[in-house]
């Protein structure tokens, strides 16, 4: 293990390196750039043996990835916001497949109007497209999910493909130490890629077929039953993980100081860390507050969620997000666990960082401070709006 | 050893499929896996052939063989070849094959990219000269004056008013290494360049004209001689280009009729002399280009 001071883009092409992915496809767009231009750098000097495939878009970056899976062989591809949408119809294709790809998105705003810059409207705008959906938090989680990631989607029970979302910018772009697991540690975690799910020149397969209406729904079944097994998964990767690496993670949700808390913030990616130094100043001052972390959008953690929260009085769900014309989109699911549960928790969304823009200090202390009083059920930081 | 009728692998390996009565996709694809044999992975992307081959669990590739998304045939046979030469094995040919609306329209960029990379693969367009599938609609490589469900034929407008989109001189500019036309009338043309096209390493295309008797409004049994009288009449022409040169594989003395070729087809039946006049001297243009710059051979 060797500590480096990273970037989250080149964190995350440092765990792809020990990931050993045979193909890598993929289209250059900010700010995951740096991530295909670190994977091409190890192609150059030896220290990644796969096959670097200059596509000439996102469209083809995922579809050859598909092809390359159906082939037999761990992929990889990485994109962002309008790349992430030109390859739409590709996620479905890869999960309705069952080929475990996976993909790093920096989440970035979507045009129009045209912005670079942070916020997570283009992961969660595709978020019924099957596949399972971390966000990180730092560079550290950033390299270990790249390897967890592998570990998860390809797992039998699983072979479901594996989105792992870095904040644009602030994660991609931001330095930070990170400590490098040694190759031999990453071989010992990960094994190596084995299928039935590829082609096969004994017995030879027909697939990504048509199902008509009596099957077609089978399949769809079939598909939410493999993410759903995720769960156990998930837990059985960090375990293993933490044996070989001495981190552990906490699964679908990662929970601070909520277990007596009165009002718990609700978040994902890296506004985690800004929101809980602002509960350790709210405590200091008397307050019961906690924050929840989601790392998980997909699986979704409904059970989880509902036992964190269950004793609190109110929950915010702070996202950089909006369906226009509802509310956000995490705010949608989380109030749903929370119905689900039968649990009478108010909780207000605050939809904010849209476009980059940032969120403050004050912003969240205004967050938990109305969170606490009651205020209306969808707020924009910074923006009045009539209830 | 060039292949014949009587050297061609009996094998079937595209079978038990819903193609319509005289589908000229299906004979050409069940003739190129033939040349290929079992150590083809095809790939196709919606249209005519997966449409009528993939529908579980009735699937019917002998061979391995998957679809591709529409704009995604070049795209996915580069990460099949790439995978599969990955995992050590050497004894495969990736083949696509894709419709003329997959290939020259939607397919067309993912086409250009595979190329341009130099990937090593077999790329077979065919072509019935419209989205079929969907119903008879306009693509880029729907003849000029050809009727279909979106470009009808009334007093105003007489069918398609664009001309042929030039597939074949398009990839050529990619300097591919061997490219090559075709036609499901003149099979043994075909799978002798589907033969050629798999001895050779990087990026192959073949462009072969496979009509579809619905949507030309032809007999089912008119398959074969619609697919010779196109390029009999000179509306197609067979030709390879390869080491950077054009070369042109037949050069009728005489043309048939373009006339006769077009009255035969409920597609063509609204055209007017004048219209026909105008068909007549393009293909002319075309051919007087072919004989000046095309090394011609027979």
């Amino acid at each position: 293990m060797s500590k480096q001071y990273l970037s989250g883009d080149e964190a995350f092409a440092a765990g792809i390196r020990l990931a050993r992915p045979e193909v890598v496809s993929a289209y250059p767009i900010t700010p995951q750039t740096i991530v295909v231009e670190r994977l091409s750098d190890m192609v150059e000097d030896g220290s990644l043996d796969a096959e670097f495939i200059h596509v000439e878009s996102e469209h083809s970056a995922l579809s050859c990835a598909i092809g390359a899976s159906a082939a037999g062989v761990r992929t990889f591809t990485a994109t962002s916001s309008q790349g992430l949408l030109y390859m739409a119809e590709g996620l479905v294709y890869a999960s309705g497949g069952r080929f475990p790809i996976v993909m790093m998105n920096a989440n970035r705003s979507t045009a129009l109007p045209w912005n670079i810059y942070g916020d997570q409207r283009d992961s969660l705008a595709l978020l019924d497209t099957g596949w399972i959906q971390a966000y990180a938090e730092n560079a550290q989680e950033a390299l270990d999910l790249a390897l967890l990631s592998y570990y998860i989607a390809e797992h039998k029970t699983v072979s479901t493909p594996f989105m792992v979302n870095l904040d644009g910018f602030i994660l991609t772009h931001t330095y930070e130490e990170v400590d490098v697991p040694e190759q031999s540690q990453a071989d010992a975690f990960l094994p190596k890629y084995e299928t039935e799910n590829c082609f096969d020149f004994d017995k030879p397969k027909n697939m990504a077929f048509s199902a008509g209406p009596d099957t077609n729904y089978i399949f769809k079944f079939k598909e939410h039953a493999a993410m759903r097994r995720a769960i156990p998964v998930i837990q059985e990767a960090e375990a293993k993980f933490a044996e070989v690496f001495g981190r552990q993670y906490t699964g679908l949700i990662d929970t601070y100081k909520t277990e007596d808390a009165d009002y718990i913030l609700i978040t994902l990616g890296t506004i985690a860390g800004l929101s809980r130094e602002i509960a350790d100043k709210l405590r200091a001052e008397g307050k019961k507050v906690g924050v929840l972390r989601i790392r998980y959008l997909r699986p979704f953690p409904t059970d989880e969620i509902a036992q964190a929260v269950r004793n609190a009085k109110a929950v915010a769900v702070l996202e950089k997000d909006i369906s226009f014309g509802a509310a956000g989109t995490v705010f949608t699911n989380v109030t749903s666990a929370l119905q689900t549960a039968g649990l009478n928790v108010p909780a207000y969304n605050f939809i904010g960082g849209l476009g980059g823009r940032n969120i403050s200090h004050a912003d969240i202390e205004e967050i938990f401070a109305k969170t606490e009083q009651g205020t209306q059920r969808v707020n924009f930081i910074g923006i009045e709006v009539e209830a | 050893m060039s292949i014949t009728a009587k050297n061609l692998d009996q094998n079937e390996y595209f079978f038990g499929h819903k193609a319509c009565a005289g589908c000229g996709g299906s004979l050409a694809v069940r003739a190129a896996l033939k040349v290929l044999g079992e150590h083809a992975v095809a790939v196709l992307p919606a249209g005519c052939m997966s449409a009528v081959g993939f529908n579980f669990p009735q699937l019917c590739f002998a061979n391995n063989a998957i679809i591709s998304m529409f704009a995604g045939t070049a795209s996915m046979l580069t990460g099949v070849e790439a995978g599969l030469r990955r995992r050590g094995i050497t004894d495969f040919q990736a083949v696509g094959f894709a419709g003329d609306g997959g290939t020259a329209d939607i397919g067309i960029q993912a086409l250009s990219g595979a190329i341009d990379r130099g990937d090593n693969i077999l790329y077979i367009c065919y072509d019935n000269e419209a989205y079929m599938n969907t119903g008879i609609q306009k693509s880029g490589l729907t003849p000029f004056g050809a009727k279909t469900t979106t470009t009808p034929a009334g007093s105003n407008i007489h069918g398609n008013l664009r001309p042929k989109k030039n597939l074949f001189e398009i990839v050529a500019a990619h300097d591919i290494p061997y490219a090559a036309t075709a036609t499901v009338g003149y099979l043994p043309d075909f799978l002798n360049k589907v033969e050629k096209a798999k001895s050779i390493k990087g990026p192959k295309f073949i462009h072969v004209i496979a009509p579809c008797p619905t949507g030309w409004g032809i007999p089912v049994s008119d398959t074969i001689e619609a697919a010779k009288e196109i390029a009999d009449c000179g509306l197609w022409y067979l030709a390879e280009y390869e080491n950077g040169r054009f070369t042109l594989n037949r050069d009728p003395k005489e043309f048939t009729s373009v006339e006769d070729y077009l009255r035969r087809q409920a597609r063509f039946k609204h055209l007017t002399d004048d219209d026909i006049r105008v068909i007549i001297e393009s293909r002319d243009q075309k051919w007087a280009h072919i004989r000046s710059n095309w090394n011609t051979k027979e």
